[in-house]
């Protein structure tokens, strides 16, 4: 039988992973976003879990919010992807390197 | 339990808003000016609803995720105030370029939306919602200039950053949501009271509803955005976020931290300590080397918002007044600052390198004494408004028992007072790289001597504020 331990843990594993995605990942600004959405499913496994297990239905309809606002979020950020790849050419992560300091 | 009354003035932003973007696409000319009106008169009805409709005292309503109480009402007003006022910066900023970004405005008033929801969220899900609304509306705010090399680059910066940071909240809210079963931040401050392997999960979920705070406010090591984002952007932009997002931030920190989690104070004040150390020491030792007054000026955010979390980590009514009272006084000083950039920049000039504020005394001595008066409040000197605003918190942190981070607060105070007095140095003992006077709009010359008294009455007078920050942080004084 599955317990809250496992789905707990598969939500950590997924987190770790996109979070290890967006630090490592130096090539591809299209992987940085695929991680930010692994990252906000990750939590959605978290929300699912406590929801079933608590009983308590509030987290399933935060599942719904999140979603909603990860959609939109990915639209400003392919947006934004846009408007970088017109204006420099490439989505290279370490060709965002204009301003130091 | 539901009463649409309590939140009437966000109702009315959010229609009038929406009528704002209908008349900006239906307008025949090119000028942006009907939408630019349209949009400060829809920000004065909300100001005037929410000074007609000022709470008596706190409730929670519209199934408790929502909290209407005076600390709410007082931040919300001010953060409007900051908004109208960018506004006229900003009109005077895109006359000057000749350029058309009605965008601009419409994309405030959403902004300000979320600012409105994040400042009265009494839930987790009110927090995220109105978090994401204010983020996703600056993320595209700094890339709305297409053309510039640099804003695309610190859009995308920011994107990526704010959304992990919100990733990070998230998960942190998971976890308090599984501990305590709850959304609503006023069941939860009753159910925190926890020992054993729960009290850890409810730790290690606090850790990171922390970085997404701190992220949002800017504090060292969640700072990486902040000087990209203010050099990146086009200046009237960063003006926008450098002062009312700050007041939400605070917000948002005060409801999580004081109204959710006030149980665990112990633990997230000394995590406050860490970070508010770090912020100090590195916002004001990188400042120094700057050249670009606009990522000086995002370092110099930085130290502040260290200053700030020292209020909040003394995690009593006392403290949480005092840092009220510095986040107001430093958005004023942080718009006058980013306005007196806006007054020196030309069609061909952006004006953000130090060197373009030198003899700014002989070219007009009014907005160099206006610009001697933002830098000696951001540095501290007495009788200016940002000396009592330091002087307050640090009352308080030695109140909590912290005399030694009193000390390194004083410490790096001082270090930074040498870039801000570098630029009063400039202003009034270099000769001008250029010897025409200042060009701005009327209204725009107004606004930012308004801007500039108001910091000089704040440091003669600054009782009076300070009594409303005490008054409306009264209820926290139980907790």
């Amino acid at each position: 039988m599955l317990s809250l331990a496992h789905f707990l843990l598969i939500g950590a594993v997924l987190f770790c992973l996109s979070v290890a995605g967006i630090f490592i990942n130096r090539k591809n600004v299209i992987i940085l976003l695929m991680c930010v959405e692994l990252m906000l499913l990750a939590v959605n496994m978290n929300f699912i879990a406590f929801s079933h297990f608590n009983a308590d239905i509030a987290g399933q309809v935060f599942v719904f919010f999140i979603l909603t606002v990860a959609a939109a979020e990915a639209a400003i950020g392919l947006a934004i992807l846009v408007v970088l790849f017109r204006s420099r050419n490439s989505i290279n992560v370490e060709d965002l390197d204009m301003m130091r300091g | 339990m539901t009463d649409l009354g309590f939140i009437i003035p966000e109702i009315t932003l959010l229609i009038l808003a929406s009528g704002v973007l209908l008349v900006d696409v239906f307008r025949r000319q090119s000028s942006n000016a009907v939408t630019f009106w349209a949009a400060v008169i829809t920000l004065l009805v909300v100001l005037s609803q929410l000074a007609l409709y000022f709470p008596d005292g706190s409730t929670i309503t519209f199934f408790g995720t929502t909290k209407i109480d005076p600390m709410g009402s007082v931040l919300k007003a001010f953060a409007v105030v900051l908004v109208l006022l960018s506004f006229f910066y900003a009109r005077d900023y895109f006359d000057k370029k000749e350029v058309q970004l009605s965008e601009f405005y419409i994309l405030s008033l959403f902004a300000t939306i979320g600012m409105l929801v994040l400042i009265s969220a009494n839930s987790l899900l009110t927090v995220y919602l109105g978090l994401e609304l204010l983020s996703l509306s600056l993320y595209s705010m700094v890339a709305m200039n297409r053309d510039s090399r640099e804003s695309a680059e610190a859009a995308m910066k920011y994107f990526v950053l704010g959304a992990l940071a919100s990733g990070m909240l998230l998960y942190g809210i998971s976890m308090l949501y599984g501990v305590s079963g709850t959304l609503q931040l006023d069941e939860l401050v009753a159910r925190t009271d926890v020992l054993g392997q729960e009290r850890v999960l409810l730790v290690f979920g606090v850790v990171f509803v922390i970085v997404g705070i701190a992220f949002k406010l800017g504090v060292v090591p969640f700072h990486m955005w902040l000087p990209d984002v203010y050099q990146g952007a086009s200046t009237p932009v960063t003006l926008f976020i450098g002062t009312a997002p700050k007041i939400a931030a605070f917000a948002m920190a005060i409801r999580l931290l004081a109204d959710g989690l006030q149980g665990l104070a112990h633990e997230w004040s000394a995590m406050l300590v860490i970070l508010a150390v770090l912020s100090m020491s590195i916002g004001n030792l990188v400042a120094i080397a700057q050249s670009n007054i606009k990522r000086m000026l995002a370092y110099s955010t930085i130290a502040h918002m260290g200053f700030l979390l020292l209020g909040i980590l003394a995690a009593r009514n006392s403290g949480y007044a005092a840092s009220m009272f510095y986040v107001i006084v430093y958005t004023l000083m942080s718009m006058g600052a980013f306005g007196t950039i806006i007054l020196l920049s030309k069609t061909n000039l952006e004006a953000d390198r130090i060197v373009d504020f030198s003899g700014l005394a002989k070219r007009s001595p009014w907005f160099g004494f206006i610009m001697l008066v933002i830098m000696f409040s951001m540095a501290g000197v007495p009788p200016f408004a940002g000396f009592w605003a330091k002087w307050y918190v640090l009352k308080e942190v030695i109140a909590a028992g912290y005399v030694w981070l009193a000390g390194v607060a004083v410490f790096f105070s001082i270090i930074g007072a040498y870039y801000y007095l570098r630029i009063v140095k400039l202003i009034y003992f270099d000769d001008p790289l250029d010897t025409n006077g200042v060009d701005a709009s009327e209204d725009m010359k107004l606004v930012l001597s308004v801007n500039g008294l108001t910091i000089f009455v704040l440091g003669i007078l600054p009782g009076a504020l300070m009594s409303i920050c005490v008054i409306v942080t009264i209820p926290y004084a139980a907790g």
